[in-house]
Parts: C-alpha cells; structure tokens; sequence
C-alpha cells in the first residue's frame, strides 16, 4: 500500500467514525460545538502518532502474551501528557473537554490501531497510519459539532449565525448527536455508494 | 529480528522497563508543568475576581481567607481593595442543590452585601438550559437581573418560589441552585462581618470559626 492510500485511507474508506463506528464515546459525548470536537480530535491524534509510533519501535521486544496490557501503558502515558498540557497551556478547552481528555484511554480508536497496525508495520507506516486516522477522526468530529453547534445554537466555532432563540436545542443534548451522526453516516454511505 | 518469547522472565521484565519508563516520563511532564498549571489557574482566579469587583489595586488572591458557612460549606473570600479601603469582596460560592451535581460560582458583593457581579466557576447543568445561568442573571430583561440587587432588600429566589427573579426557562432547578449559591455566599459574608463588629476583632481566624 502506498503512504499516500496509508494516509487518506483515515478520512474516507476506513474513517474512524464513519466507517469503523470507533469510539462513539468521545464522538457523542464532546460534539456540541465544533471547537470542542477539533480540540478533541486534535489531542487524539496527537495520541494515536506517538502511540502508534512508540508501539512500532518495540513491537520486537514485547512477548504477545503482555502486549495489550503494555499498549495501554504507552497510550495511558501520552493520554496523561496531553491532560497535562492543556491544562497548563490550554485551560478554557481542558474545562470544556473535562472528563473525555482522560477517557482517551479506552477510545478503542487508539489501542485498535496499535493493535491492528502498529504492531505489524514498519515505524514510517505507523506514524502515517496514526496522522491519517487521527485527522480523519478530528475531521468526523468537527463535522459532527459543526452541525450540532449550527442546527442547536446558531453558531459556527463561536460565531453568531441566527439568534439562539430559534436553535433546536435537542441538537445540544445527546439525542441530538445520535440524530445528527446517523444522517452523516447515511449521507456518507449514499455518496460511497454512488462513487 | 526475532520476536522475544512469552517467558515469564521475559514478560515481568518487559513490563517491569515500560512501567518504569512511563513512570519516569510523566514525573519529567509533572515537573514541566506544574508551574503553568498552577499560573493558569491563579490567572482564571484573578480574571474571575477582576470581573466580579473591578477596580482593585491590591491581590486578593494572597489575602485571601476561608469563610464556613451554616451548612458547613467552605467558602473562599478575597477582600478587593483600592487604597487600602475595602471595596467589595469576591466570593467563591457553591451549592449541590444543581441539577447534576455541583455549582461553583464567584460572586461579587460590596461592602454593603448588594451585588456587583458574579462568575461561574464550575457546574455540570445540561447544556442549554441550565449552562444559561452564566449570562442570565445578568441580562437587564424582565425581572432577570440580580445585578445592584440586595439579598436582604430584595427576595432573591425564582418566581415561582414567591420571589422576584425570573428563573431561567426550563432550567428551574439550576436557577434555584444558582440563587441558592447567592444566598450562601451573602448569609456567610454578614454572618462572619457581624461577628467581627461584636467582638469588634478583625482577626480573620475568629470570625472565620464561627
């Protein structure tokens, strides 16, 4: 497989959210407004990298028998890392994303591809693999917070579309994001289908 | 390279070196950190208190003192002063009467127990319903505001309840729980003050006791 198929395989064919229906958790749970889900996506991806990266560098020394619980050591130690920054360098966001930044731990995204691929690829692939399904998930969540954001409060990454009054706020409560994550799934499964 | 086998040596070693190696690496980001940490979180303290009583001059955040209320919360006062005059006090309010846990809010009082302004901190009321509550009380529209208002003068719970302040719609509970937290942080406040006229002794310690 070439690096570039490698890497824009994350956005589309096997994206995380639409496709893999991998880690619902933060995909439900975070998506009210678009900055929150990019800002979510981000620090996922910045956890698949160098989990995905660190996995692949020791693969030959780990005995099968320990290697999950030792994937979810590496990936609890960047999940920690990232918790720790954002608190430092980015509070507003760390208060808004809360409870999910630590919760990254158990998205199955991360383990599921230190697992399926890092551990049997080359480093260069890995790091690849980990950029292209990382980006393709903050891509999903973004989309996914755009709508929400629009159709529950009028705004678009803070900015004042329509007055608020005229939002549909269950778009903002959890209902909405299986409501509004079902149409994008069905909408991208009909564009698959035609291409 | 072969791949190493799952002897038991092999795996308490391999374990034994990434948990090391994990521990080591977030003690190293612990260190890194920690000073930024605690700089935002004195910095978001600072903001809240600027916003709640403009028009300081000293740091509140260093003569800050804990005040208990009646239900045995602990509230955090920090005296704001311009010239050494005392120009109101913010203080850190809570209430668990909230929809979904825990209220934190910072508010604003004169000297006189009427409201300047107020912040909230932390809560975790449903999103737009309950999450109104950081605009709403301050917006100047029908009986919302409590901005200028005295809770002594002024009966400050939600209309329903018999009082003058229009609750948020469809988030009565977390307007309750939001006054609740006004109330506490005003009860407290003259409580701890009158204390200190009557034994007519500034100590903090004294008056925080009761």
């Amino acid at each position: 497989m070439s690096q570039w198929n490698n890497f824009s395989k994350g956005f589309f064919k096997e994206n995380a959210v639409f496709t893999l229906l991998l880690g619902m958790c933060p995909t439900l749970g975070v998506t009210s407004s678009a900055i929150d889900g990019l800002g979510m996506g981000l620090a996922t991806t910045f956890v698949l990298v160098m989990s995905n990266l660190v996995v692949a560098l020791i693969k030959d020394f780990i005995p099968d028998k320990v290697r999950i619980p030792s994937f979810i050591v590496v990936i609890a130690t960047f999940v920690t890392i990232v918790e720790m920054t954002m608190q430092a360098y980015v509070p507003a966001l760390f208060d808004s994303l809360g409870l999910f930044i630590p919760l990254i731990v158990v998205n199955c995204l991360v383990l599921g591809r230190a697992e399926a691929f890092a551990s049997k690829n080359n480093l260069g692939s890995s790091i690849v693999d980990g950029l292209g399904m990382g980006l393709g998930f903050s891509m999903a969540l973004t989309m996914l917070g755009s709508i929400r954001e629009l159709l529950g409060s009028g705004k678009l990454f803070g900015a004042i579309i329509y007055p608020e009054d005229y939002g549909m706020l269950v778009f903002v409560l959890a209902p909405g994001a299986f409501i509004a994550l079902g149409y994008l799934i069905a909408f991208i499964n009909q564009v698959k289908k035609e291409a | 390279m072969a791949k190493t086998e799952s002897t038991l040596k092999n795996m308490v070693l391999t374990l034994l070196v990434i948990t090391c190696v994990a521990g080591a690496s977030l003690g190293f980001m612990f260190e890194l950190t920690k000073g930024p940490i605690a700089a935002a979180k004195a910095a978001k303290q600072q903001a809240a208190i600027k916003e709640v009583v403009p028009g300081f001059d000293n740091n509140p955040g260093e003569e800050m003192y804990l005040l208990t209320s009646k239900e045995g919360l602990e509230l955090k006062l920090f005296p704001a002063k311009k010239g050494g005059n005392l120009i109101g006090v913010a203080i850190e309010s809570q209430t668990n009467k909230g929809f979904s846990g825990n209220i934190k809010i910072m508010i604003g009082l004169k000297p006189d127990g009427s409201i300047i302004n107020y912040q909230v901190l932390e809560h975790k009321e449903t999103p737009g319903l309950g999450t109104k509550m950081a605009d709403w009380f301050k917006t100047n529209k029908g009986n919302q505001s409590i901005i200028g208002k005295h809770p002594k003068s002024n009966n400050l719970t939600v209309s329903k309840d018999g009082g003058e302040v229009d609750a948020i719609t469809a988030a009565t509970i977390s307007s309750r729980a939001f006054l609740d937290a006004v109330r506490v942080a005003y009860e407290t406040y003259t409580e701890n003050q009158s204390n200190q006229d009557v034994a007519s002794n500034t100590s903090v310690e004294e008056g925080g006791k009761k």
